[in-house]
């Protein structure tokens, strides 16, 4: 049961690894210019520092995921792994909730604040981020289930015997 | 905690489980729970009520001046919105807590009671530092603009909008940094409880 339960976390992990560096490559390599009425309208991703923040918070959780997997071991950071799980996975909430706030006004606009969607302008920019914010998702779907894992399976031992 | 002797080791090992629900009671947990929940129902209700209205005179008929009265709501916003709920959802349940901790102390699942406070604790703080991060970034983008997308700022027209929404981010990342200390107290419950 022991070695069950260690290789569905290697996997999640592996699945988390793959989602995060995914969605810092997607968003570091997202770029596009439009001309419009003679002026060079260019959007990168450091444009915004809502987008900046997702990188840097995406890249940490990927090298933490790649550290953690080569850990596997039973050693005694176990505990401590947990609890840096829950770090990592309110960082990734809280990076993939910022960057779809930005995203969605980039796209609908903000007819209150006077702020028009730019998606028009430049849609191979708004592509590559939305594919970006998918991988980030999933991310923080994975790290989710991962806690919820590794929290039920410290329980399995203690379920007591039914008299 | 007397010795439970005349009984099988399954038993003694249930037993010593309850005997631990009993005792894990402490102060400094119920009064994190109480700041956590104080602080995010301010949050929310802070930014619930956060409204600005101004009027703007901007022709004049005859004797008669033409106003045009424009206004800046939490609900303008979506980010805005899941902040104001994802911060409602977070003070019922630390409510919830403070009541099991206070007045549950006999109350257990089948002996998984730890777990599911445990549990419920990390999904609220991800819900909660989603809200806080996402309300965050707007409130930057509304102090800063952005001159790429040429979007103009618009705190300096409602200043009132933008202190109130200040004050209610301030409190939500104050409970934030609670909760996370309040989950990371369950967790270590747990995993001393399953030694």
């Amino acid at each position: 049961m022991v070695k069950a339960r260690g290789i569905i976390t290697t996997l999640l992990r592996l699945l988390a690894l793959g989602a995060t560096l995914s969605a810092t490559v997607v968003m570091v390599t997202s770029h596009d210019s439009a001309d419009v009425l003679n002026l060079k309208f260019s959007a990168k991703y450091t444009n915004s520092p809502t987008f900046k923040y997702y990188v840097i918070a995406e890249a940490i959780a990927s090298g933490y995921s790649l550290i953690v997997l080569f850990l596997s071991s039973k050693s005694l950071v176990w505990r401590l792994i947990v609890i840096l799980d829950v770090v990592i996975a309110m960082l990734l909430t809280s990076s993939i909730s910022a960057a779809l706030a930005i995203a969605q006004i980039g796209k609908k606009g903000n007819s209150h604040a006077g702020w028009l969607p730019i998606c028009g302008q430049v849609p191979k920019f708004c592509d590559h981020v939305t594919g970006a914010l998918v991988a980030g998702f999933v991310a923080a779907i994975v790290y989710l289930v991962l806690n919820l894992y590794s929290l039920h399976a410290v329980l399995s031992p203690l379920f007591p015997v039914k008299p | 905690m007397a010795p439970q002797s005349g009984t099988e080791k399954p038993m003694f090992a249930y037993s010593s489980i309850t005997c631990q629900a009993k005792s894990g009671w402490s102060w400094t947990l119920v009064g994190l729970r109480l700041l956590a929940f104080l602080a995010t129902a301010a949050a929310a209700v802070v930014m619930l009520l956060n409204k600005q209205t101004k009027t703007l005179v901007i022709a004049t008929v005859g004797t008669t001046p033409v106003k045009l009265t424009l206004t800046a709501k939490f609900h303008h916003t979506p980010a805005f919105v899941f902040f104001v709920v994802a911060n409602g959802l977070a003070s019922i349940h630390n409510l919830l807590m403070l009541m099991v901790d206070l007045f549950g102390s006999k109350v257990d699942y089948k002996g998984l009671r730890f777990a599911m406070i445990a549990i419920l604790d990390m999904l609220n703080v991800t819900l909660v530092s989603g809200g806080a991060n996402a309300a965050l970034f707007m409130a930057e983008l509304g102090k800063n603009g952005n001159s790429h997308a040429r979007w103009d700022k618009i705190c300096d027209k409602f200043g009132r909008f933008c202190h109130r929404g200040g004050g209610a981010l301030i409190a939500s990342f104050a409970a934030l940094a609670l909760m996370l200390v309040i989950s990371v107290i369950s967790i270590v419950k747990v995993l001393k409880s399953s030694k």
